[in-house]
């Protein structure tokens, strides 16, 4: 039977793949012209340093053999009981998988760090594509020697209402710091964290080797400031809280590990079917346990991080299990 | 400099004429000339109404940050000083004083937001003095009138924020002053990080901001630790650390916002060149310190000594002479009637790296 | 000179630009793991002379860790070499080798 799947990144695909695996005709509908969503802009994943083409470039194949309609360009306007209203007219359908993903935090938003005003202050997504561009250097061209990452931006922070932990940003940083370590062996990396939350399989490992093999330091304390020192240099301020003392640096780069907040599409699916968010805006899914990828209309199921901040992995397995939902829910029709 | 673009987003209203007027206490007896420039500037070169009621008192926001003055008893000053404007037919307040602004503003959202208190002044008030008030439209800082009107200053302007001899632009330091939009970003333009008001006059006038590390640290006023003698390290320390932030981007001038920081940016520089020797502009002298009428008023063609500037304790006569000001060096220390007013004693902060080396001051 | 009556209070921030790393740098390249703490203070919670006195190994070695040496050679010489730490750090860090090299390295400080 005929099912929307909104959104054509990892959860999208997957879901795509797995309910045409499971006998139905899944149809994805993507916004933007390419497939793939945030992972065509990131070079390499955690924790084990996987290029991110060889996890989209299969699935992509897949999708192109198992001809799977997709219609890109295109944005969903409304969810419907029987498919969807989008820009190119309605879809109908007996099922809707909303995999519209999230947002990266816009960081001109912490204007204390001047991003979008000092040229040495990246994000973490810049950074990601200064390295599929095969070229990391300063604004001047030059290459970085002292370089700082600064965790939670976005995250944890009421001031830009985003309370929630974005989850994956802390091992993103030590996975960046560590490919920054092989790009520039002579540097000197600081990790900027206020907790170190490694909660996936090999993640803790790579915090210590980034550590104790890679030489980051791991400085514990929010930078409070960025500001602009001549030569496109940027002084940063924090408390190193382990001592108790203020600290205070110039480094060559700031690179910025922004988190995810909920998706702007969320608000749209709310108005237009009465579903609810959480207190951050991410979709709230029925229940955290037993109907985490249902939502609260039994034709309406979610997964990825539509819900909450989620790794590629997590996304992937909640794309299962939301296609084997809405399987058993399309045999009680 | 040139990409910050977010005062764009913090935008305030800021009222077109009308005004009636507070002053600052600290101006009063340390830049007076300015409060007489910015009359001077509205009415004469502007044309706009600006009203003052000799009546008016200080805010009492210094004893208030001392822990002296009680919120209810500022409230009920504040409260009577939005009575005589009022009386007198006006509705937007304009302020001289950072300190006050902040006040004024933190009262307002408080009233606002907890509005038994706006009852309990007006209780209190009208016990005390019969009076009653309207709350102000409009609440401006008089630098947030000067940015307004910065356009009508350049079109009317003798001289520019440029290098006389080289037709370079004035490299500014500007500073803020902490209760302008630390408090409220919204109330400020350009918001707290990235404030516009004085680099948009600087901007406007010719002259080229210079950003530099420690710009949006505190003076070190601090209120309590510059009123008590022994405890003014703390306020000298954090303008030392701005000082040394910024001599290394060869500023021309700094400009300054708030009564507090032009007192201490200025007269520290003095303090600091007396007690360790250092000094932080070109040739052993220290770095004028400018408030933004003082500013307006030299673009506008004033002469220095009518709007007071001899009353600095870092001489401002190698600023002067830069810009190409023609002024009477001989008249620094005439009064407005021609009297001598008295001069201070040559100041190490004042003399170069050569009279320095020849101990000429001692 | 002038005396107002009043000093200048001195910047309490530990300067990374200024600080001399480089014999940070010597201590953990010697002894790499003690890269690895993680702030757990296991080490400081059981230490016989932390028991006693302000002895902190966790404070002081971040401390020398950031190039801030002032006090680490007295405060490490208060270290009872029991080895206790070392029998609880999580981390397995040679706790007492950090004493030794940091008293060694710092000598002269």
């Amino acid at each position: 039977m005929k099912v929307t799947i909104i959104g054509g990144g990892v959860a999208g695909i997957q879901t795509a793949l797995a309910l045409k695996g499971l006998g139905h005709d899944p149809v994805i509908i993507e916004k933007e012209d390419t497939l793939g969503g945030k992972l065509r802009g990131w070079h390499r994943l955690f924790p084990v340093m996987t290029p991110a083409r060889d996890v989209l470039e299969p699935m992509l194949k897949q999708l192109r053999d198992q001809q799977i309609e997709v219609m890109a360009s295109t944005e969903v306007q409304a969810i419907e009981s029987d498919g969807v209203v989008t820009s190119r007219g309605k879809v109908e359908s007996r099922a809707t998988v909303v995999c519209s993903g999230f947002d990266l935090f816009d960081a001109t938003l912490k204007e204390e760090y001047g991003y979008g005003i000092y040229d040495n202050v990246i994000t973490s997504a810049d950074l990601e594509q200064m390295m599929n561009n095969g070229k990391i250097a300063l604004a001047d061209g030059t290459q970085p020697h002292r370089i700082a990452f600064l965790h939670c931006v976005g995250s944890r922070d009421e001031k830009v209402q985003q309370r929630h932990c974005s989850k994956v940003c802390c091992v993103t940083g030590v996975k960046q710091a560590i490919e920054m370590r092989r790009w520039f062996p002579h540097s000197e990396i600081y990790n900027f964290y206020m907790d170190i939350r490694m909660f996936g399989p090999g993640y803790e490992e790579m915090y210590r080797s980034a550590q104790q093999e890679h030489g980051i330091q791991f400085i514990r304390g929010r930078i409070s400031e960025a500001a602009p020192v001549k030569g496109g240099k940027v002084q940063i301020k924090a408390e190193d809280t382990l001592v108790g003392r203020p600290l205070k640096m110039t480094v060559d780069m700031l690179v910025l590990l922004i988190g995810m907040t909920a998706g702007c599409s969320n608000s749209r699916w709310t108005e237009c079917t009465g579903l609810s968010q959480s207190d951050s805006h991410f979709m709230r899914p029925l229940d955290m346990f037993e109907g985490n990828v249902r939502s609260e209309l039994p034709n309406v199921f979610y997964a990825g991080t539509v819900t909450s901040p989620k790794t590629i992995g997590e996304s992937l397995n909640e794309a299962n299990a939301a296609a084997m939902r809405v399987a058993a829910y399309l045999e009680t029709l | 400099m040139q990409k910050r673009y977010s005062w764009k987003e913090f935008q305030k209203e800021i009222a077109d004429d009308h005004y009636f007027y507070v002053r600052s206490c600290i101006r009063q007896n340390f830049f007076p000339g300015s409060e007489q420039a910015f009359l001077n500037i509205m009415r004469g070169d502007l044309g706009k109404d600006v009203f003052e009621d000799a009546r008016h008192t200080s805010c009492t926001g210094i004893g208030y940050h001392s822990d002296i003055v009680p919120l209810e008893t500022i409230m009920t000053v504040v409260a009577r000083q939005f009575a005589l404007m009022t009386e007198a037919g006006y509705e937007n307040l304009t302020s001289s004083c950072i300190t006050s602004f902040g006040i004024y503003t933190e009262i307002l959202e408080t009233w606002r937001e907890f509005p038994e208190t706006l009852e309990r002044t007006r209780e209190s008030l009208y016990k005390a003095t019969g009076r009653t008030f309207e709350i102000p439209k409009n609440v401006s800082h008089n630098s947030d009138v000067i940015f307004h009107n910065r356009e009508q200053i350049a079109a009317q302007a003798k001289l520019k924020l440029v290098n006389a001899l080289t037709g370079e632009p004035l490299r500014v330091v500007e500073h803020i002053g902490c209760h302008y939009a630390k408090i409220f970003p919204s109330k400020g333009i350009g918001g707290s990080e990235f404030p516009y008001v004085l680099a948009g006059m600087v901007e406007s006038w010719g002259g080229e901001v210079v950003d530099y590390p420690e710009r949006r640290h505190c003076c070190g006023f601090g209120f309590r630790n510059y009123l008590v003698q022994s405890n003014r390290g703390y306020s000298v320390a954090n303008s030392r650390k701005k000082f040394e932030s910024m001599a290394p981007y060869k500023p021309d001038f700094i400009v300054c916002n708030c009564p507090g920081c032009t007192m201490f940016l200025d007269k520290w520089q003095y303090t600091l060149a007396e007690m360790e020797g250092s000094t932080y502009g070109p040739d052993g002298r220290g770095i004028p310190v400018l408030t933004y009428e003082e500013m307006a008023g030299l673009v506008l063609g004033y002469d220095p000594w009518a709007l007071g500037m001899q009353m600095h304790q870092v001489d401002v006569e190698p600023l002067l002479d830069k810009m190409g000001v023609d002024y009477d060096p001989s008249s620094k220390y005439l009064g407005k009637k021609g009297k001598f007013i008295g001069a201070p004693e040559v100041a190490t902060v004042n003399c170069s790296a050569v009279d320095k080396f020849y101990r000429i001051k001692r | 000179m002038i005396d107002f009556g009043f000093g200048v209070n001195t910047a309490r921030a530990i300067n990374m630009d200024t600080n001399d790393l480089d014999t940070a740098r010597e201590i953990f390249d010697r002894l790499p793991d003690l890269q690895a703490c993680m702030a757990c203070g296991s080490c400081t919670a059981t230490c016989t002379a932390g028991a006693i006195t302000s002895f902190n190994f966790r404070k002081v070695h971040t401390l020398v860790r950031r190039g801030e040496y002032g006090e680490a050679y007295a405060e490490m010489s208060k270290c009872m070499l029991c080895g206790k730490c070392r029998l609880v750090c999580p981390r397995g860090i040679n706790t007492r080798g950090v004493v030794l090299l940091i008293k060694k390295k710092l000598g002269d400080y």
